[in-house]
């Protein structure tokens, strides 16, 4: 993790608060959605507590840890108490591996009666050089928390409950990993630091001996793969089992689903395995197709010029630069969010055959086309 | 760096989400009272006694599922090589020869997916 104290401490306090911010992330964007559900309905929603009820959170996490422990008598307590946990890794595991923002190279400096550095810090929880096929493996973990939850619980709804959750992310999956390859073959590479890179510029295509430059747009990747996108954001909603595909707690037919028999902290564990993939599906939208940490119309090297105008110190320059691609990376990724919550509000929920159909049926062989006409038109324009 | 997975990293914030949640998990159990009732601790079932076995029959389209899953997902991944690679292909003036070669595959894929959908492994009653 590092060569020397420096550089270990920096990295392991990179990856704690990477998953402090996600945790806490959690109750805001419950709030969120809480509050935008209300406005979308025409009610206020939570706004006693505290200042537009934003201490409502802090009330919540409070109820959740002084609930009563409860364990039905049929449970195997060892699944059942190990799902919640288990759940709160896929997420994490996967947002550890996404670029947050931009390289820091910080040069030698002088601190406690000894030089330390140079180094290169990343913003990210650490580099998987097989950057997407580590986040695909991370993420597609989050079938056994379900599985173990629902066959823990000892309760038949638990179990249905699961089994469609689990098939129904497998069923999505095979769409999703269809619709990343699209993005691949655009990138050529794995890397999801040298994706975010490529974006980097005005849009600009290149066919035969043609070139044309669009100045007024970026090169996002939502340019090259408009239906890959699409299908993308589509599966992410089912991978994340929020509405109009949250089969697996369909609470007219199976109560909660796989968290029947959960309540108090091991269901808020459970909620932040799910918002945590949200965010991590956002995240993965933004880095594939809208550029990831990149600010459009400005590069880092613009925005490291600019800021160091004011600055002197090169590595408070570099440090600086990092965080307000942060910021923009933040942005994106909370439009996102927004968007996952507002289709929540505004659709209905699949029936279950219908759910299959669309993944089978339709996403896939959609994916499956998007896939080979990219091909073919790289091979054509070349 | 270097490697594929950074592997000290990894095992690090699985160590350290893990014993997160176990100590909210404990802390919780610790604070919180707990009442024990008989029939309170049964399964729950909306209201009636307990009807059924927990182990019931599941549908087998479930099993199907998870099978065809397996298949057309070791296709894909099968792809992947490819995908990264094609662009180098195309520079180096072979993109023709990867196209086809892939093209054989898909192919392949296509059919299993078509047989699929013909023989009817992917009807919900």
């Amino acid at each position: 993790m590092g060569s020397d104290i420096f550089e270990v401490t920096v990295n392991a306090l990179k990856l704690v608060t990477i998953f402090l911010v996600m945790v806490s992330l959690v109750p805001s964007l419950v709030w969120l959605e809480r509050r935008g559900a209300a406005f979308i309905q025409d009610r206020l929603g939570p706004n006693r507590v505290g200042p537009l009820g934003l201490t409502q959170l802090a009330a919540d996490a409070v109820k959740f840890i002084f609930k009563e422990e409860f364990v039905p008598a049929k449970a195997i307590k060892f699944m059942f108490y190990g799902a919640p946990v288990f759940a709160l890794l896929p997420a994490s595991l996967a947002l550890c591996a996404l670029p947050l923002g931009p390289i820091i190279n910080i040069i030698p400096f002088e601190a406690f009666g000894q030089t330390w550095g140079p180094y290169i810090f990343s913003i990210q929880g650490y580099e998987a050089s097989l950057g997407i096929l580590f986040v695909l493996a991370a993420s597609s973990l989050a079938v056994y928390p379900i599985l173990m939850a629902g066959w823990g619980s000892g309760n038949k709804y638990s179990l249905f409950g699961a089994l469609r959750g689990s098939s129904q992310i497998i069923s999505y999956e095979l769409a999703m990993g269809l619709a990343i390859l699209g993005v691949i073959l655009i990138f050529g590479t794995f890397n999801l630091n040298e994706m975010v890179t490529a974006q980097n510029g005005p849009l600009s295509f290149s066919a035969f001996d043609y070139s044309m430059t669009l100045s007024f747009l970026p090169n996002w990747g939502i340019f090259y793969q408009p239906i890959g996108a699409f299908l993308f954001l589509a599966a992410a909603f089912a991978e994340s089992n929020r509405l109009p595909f949250d089969l697996p707690e369909g609470e007219s037919e199976l109560v909660a689903g796989f968290h029947t028999e959960y309540g108090g902290l091991k269901m808020n564990l459970f909620f932040i395995g799910e918002y945590g993939h949200m965010i991590v599906a956002s995240a993965l939208m933004v880095i594939f197709y809208f550029g990831g940490y990149l600010i459009p119309g400005v590069s880092p090297e613009q925005v490291t010029q600019f800021l160091s105008g004011f600055i002197d110190s090169q590595n408070m320059t570099a440090v600086l630069s990092g965080l307000i691609h942060l910021g923009a990376f933040s942005i994106k990724v909370f439009i996102f969010l927004w968007i996952f919550i507002h289709v929540r509000w505004s659709l209905p929920r699949f029936r279950y055959d219908q759910l299959m159909e669309l993944g089978w049926k339709t996403m896939l062989p959609w994916a499956l086309g998007n896939l080979i006409l990219t091909a073919v038109i790289m091979a054509a324009i070349h | 760096m270097g490697g594929c997975v950074p592997l000290y990293a990894v095992i690090f914030i699985t160590i350290f989400v893990t014993l997160f949640g176990a100590l909210l998990l404990f802390a919780a159990s610790k604070v919180g009272k707990v009442y024990k009732d008989k029939v309170k601790d049964e399964t729950y079932e909306c209201g009636i006694a307990v009807q059924d076995k927990v182990d019931t029959k599941i549908s087998i389209k479930f099993y199907l599922t998870a099978i065809l899953f397996i298949i057309f997902d070791i296709e894909i991944i099968f792809m992947y090589p490819w995908a990264a690679t094609y662009k180098e292909f195309i520079a180096s003036g072979n993109g023709l020869y990867s196209l086809g070669a892939m093209g054989i595959f898909m192919g392949v894929f296509i059919f299993g997916l078509w047989w699929e959908i013909k023989s009817k492994a992917l009807e919900w009653e």
